[in-house]
């Protein structure tokens, strides 16, 4: 059923429709809406889950890490500075092979201090090995929370997985969006089956310690089934689609990308503003197309390397900078399409919440034809002098 | 089965303490005290790297480390996990003085303030032993680590150690208490009480380190004992709040103590440091009167 | 040999390492002066002090380190720690 809703609250529904047992969160500005409305359906008996005030998001992950290992499905949501502080469990999280569902609701990071948006924070824990998926409105947004859950916990992947969407331009945004019911919720998404879990009728020690002689092949099983995602992302995105009619079987997604010169490479929310100046240089007759990364981790590089061929030139927006080199779409993209002769520029663009404009995304598309890339697009001279 | 044959089933033989090791001691008396049906959440530290090597393990109950100072967390999360499963396994949160007074004391803190049903159980080695020996918040006044080291301007620890067991009981927890190695059948007991009782608990276990502190593995307990007898360590147990029992003791001079550990030996040697030695009788003093350990003896 | 996914392991796998060979002195039990009070089963931090069926200790020396905890603290000093012969 469409219905206007808040982006955060849209999300809490989906969450609270996945059924997590355990939810453990922080709150922090501008995830809080989600976990406000989570506390308030745990209060009224509408989700049966187990709600931890934690003192920190240190801890609300370490509480979801505890409760995942004990045989929960378990959520939580967080975002910049609160990522940053769950660090180290995150990678421990991986590495323990749990899987966590948590929402990026995506924010700069400090300093200088930033409550809005651009995805530093999620971009920054790419090495961490959990799945990324990155949302362009709140419908996507809503839909991949079953879908994180469906991939992170089948058993061939095992592994936890961020669902991103950008923070305010999403999360306090109010948009129609379609919400399962719980039937077709519950039809969807099984209930959680641990491949292992803490049991005294069958104990299982977790998280020993490895020597040189065991450490990389664990490290690499990890990357193992970050591989094999690339393949049980879109059948769950295609099972999906079969129930409920939207789409989400590609890592990447294109748009008017078929007979396109230039195609802009890009990651959330800016996608829908690109669309509309993609829309506007077609109408003026220029042939431009998008290529909208839904799964950063594991990267598509194959899937972008054949979306990317036949294009002239590749325009990457990254609203994060790998500091001290270059934005981190940029660096995959590159990678991806090394050799193959297409020009790939990169565009640091939208960072701590700046706004980009349509007239944005046709100004880089100009810079991207005359070869002037890798640069920060828009950046305020008179701020710098 | 004998209750002596029970010690040794739930913590594995060959795993990689050094001869002689309290913490080893620990694992074994208190998953004897607290049974099969026990959840451990070890912090990173000795008894979660001698015990744990890939493929290894000498743990046989379910057992979990994640992080140094997330223990406590972690253990959160395994009881709400549990009690949306309608399953009554007990657990108990595991770490050494390092992970339990300093780096972890921020998930421990707001674990016990939840008032989670979990046992938390520190083996206090009085410093960084996995890293070291480098000092903590629980190293005693005057003692040598790697990190306070005794020199020309310099006696070692210059801070006596934190008064947890005071901290967490004043988050309100139902049950806190002191233990030692040294006394086992008392150890078990407290343990015993602790996972028995509803709400977050704290046992404090003193586990004298013989490679940390400087004396052969063989006098472990002896040190245990003396810690005890000369009032630098008190055993008691707080029921909500209060101290409900102590172990009293005919006390002895702390220098009984300190001289057989090489971590005081700068107290002794090249001369003896009586100022300083007094400070620390002082703190035993202070202990034995706040407490009231001291057995009176007809004159 | 499968990894246990995640870093994980089944209890016993610890017996694999036979800490014995790290024994330098050897505790030797006289059961004559034993007076069956189970200090030393308590107390071993190898945990590998058993008592048989008389209630008489019997160490498991493949993992015995030796440490001579139970010879310390034996009441009736029924246990003499000797030179290991290798």
């Amino acid at each position: 059923m469409l219905e206007i809703m808040e982006g955060s609250h849209a999300v809490a529904e989906a969450v609270g429709r996945c059924r997590p047992q355990v939810i453990a969160a922080y709150p922090i500005t501008p995830q809080t809406h989600i976990v406000e409305a989570l506390a308030d359906m745990a209060a009224n008996c509408e989700i049966d889950a187990d709600y931890i005030t934690v003192e920190s998001e240190f801890s609300a992950l370490s509480a979801c890490l505890g409760a995942s290992a004990a045989g929960s499905r378990v959520y939580s949501a967080t975002t910049s500075q609160g990522l940053a502080l769950m660090f180290e469990v995150c990678f421990n999280c991986a590495g323990m092979r749990l899987p966590v569902v948590m929402s990026i609701v995506n924010r700069a990071m400090g300093a200088p201090l930033s409550i809005w948006n651009d995805q530093q924070d999620s971009i920054s824990l790419r090495d961490s090995g959990w799945l990324q998926l990155y949302a362009e409105d709140n419908q996507e947004a809503t839909d991949l929370h079953y879908l994180a859950y469906k991939v992170a916990e089948d058993h061939r992947i095992l592994l936890p997985s961020f669902v991103c969407f950008d923070g305010f331009i999403l999360s306090h945004t109010y948009e129609p969006v379609d919400t399962l019911t719980q039937e077709q919720a519950d039809s969807y998404l099984p209930p959680f089956r641990p491949y292992q879990r803490l049991d005294a009728a069958d104990p299982v020690s977790f998280g020993l310690f490895a020597s040189p002689d065991y450490y990389m092949e664990f490290r690499y099983a990890i990357d193992q089934a970050l591989d094999k995602a690339r393949s049980v992302i879109p059948e769950a995105g295609k099972e999906f689609n079969e129930m409920f009619g939207r789409d989400y079987s590609g890592l990447v997604e294109e748009y008017r990308l078929d007979d396109a010169d230039v195609a802009i490479v890009a990651m959330g929310s800016i996608c829908g503003t690109v669309k509309d100046a993609i829309d506007e240089m077609r109408d003026a007759g220029k042939r431009v197309g998008l290529l909208k990364i839904r799964c950063f981790r594991p990267f598509p590089h194959k899937e972008v390397r054949k979306a990317l061929s036949g294009v002239t030139t590749v325009a990457v927006l990254d609203k994060n900078v790998s500091l001290g080199s270059r934005g981190a779409a940029a660096l995959e993209v590159r990678d991806a399409l090394y050799g193959s002769g297409v020009s790939v520029q990169g565009y640091i663009i939208g960072l701590g919440g700046r706004d980009v404009r349509k007239r944005d995304i046709a100004s880089v598309v100009a810079k991207a034809e005359a070869g002037e890339g890798d640069i920060y697009y828009g950046l305020r001279q008179e701020v710098l002098r | 089965m004998k209750e002596d044959e029970a010690a040794c089933v739930l913590f594995d033989s060959g795993h990689r303490a050094c001869a002689g090791c309290a913490a080893a001691m620990v694992a074994r008396l208190i998953l004897d005290a607290a049974g099969k049906d026990t959840i451990v959440v070890s912090a990173t530290g000795c008894m979660e790297v001698f015990s744990t090597p890939y493929p290894e393990t000498a743990w046989k109950v379910p057992w979990i480390h994640s992080l140094f100072e997330n223990n406590s967390a972690v253990a959160s999360g395994v009881v709400a996990s549990l009690k949306k499963q309608g399953r009554k396994e007990k657990v108990i949160a595991l770490g050494g003085d390092g992970a339990t007074f300093d780096i972890g004391m921020l998930c421990l803190s707001g674990a016990f303030e939840r008032g989670h049903d979990f046992t938390y159980i520190c083996y206090d080695n009085e410093a960084y032993m996995n890293t070291g020996i480098q000092r903590s918040g629980a190293t005693p006044y005057d003692a040598s680590t790697t990190t306070s080291p005794s020199g020309r301007c310099s006696y070692g620890n210059k801070r006596p150690k934190k008064d947890l067991p005071a901290i967490l009981a004043a988050h309100g927890a139902p049950y806190v208490a002191t233990a030692s190695i040294a006394y086992p059948p008392d150890l078990r007991k407290k343990v015993e009480k602790a996972v028995n009782t509803p709400g977050p608990c704290y046992v404090q276990i003193h586990a004298p380190c013989c490679t940390g502190w400087g004396f052969e593995g063989e006098k472990t307990i002896a040190i245990g004992k003396l810690a005890i007898e000369t009032g630098l360590w008190v055993n008691f147990e707080m029921e909500e709040g209060k101290v409900t029992r102590v172990k009293k003791v005919v006390r002895k001079p702390v220098e009984e103590y300190l001289k057989e550990q090489k971590r005081f030996r700068h107290l002794f040697r090249p001369k003896r440091n009586d100022d300083e030695i007094g400070k620390i009788q002082a703190i035993a003093d202070r202990n034995a009167e706040k407490f009231g350990i001291d057995i009176q003896l007809k004159k | 040999m499968a990894m246990g996914l995640g870093c994980t392991a089944r209890p016993g796998r610890s017996r694999e390492n036979k800490t014995g060979s790290w024994r330098v002195f050897r505790p030797v039990f006289v059961h004559e002066k034993c007076t069956r009070c189970g200090m030393c089963t308590t107390v071993c931090p190898e945990g590998c002090i058993m008592e048989d069926e008389e209630g008489l200790p019997v160490t498991d020396y493949d993992y015995c380190k030796g440490c001579g905890l139970c010879a310390e603290e034996c009441p009736s000093e029924a246990v003499e720690m000797t030179k290991e012969e290798k």
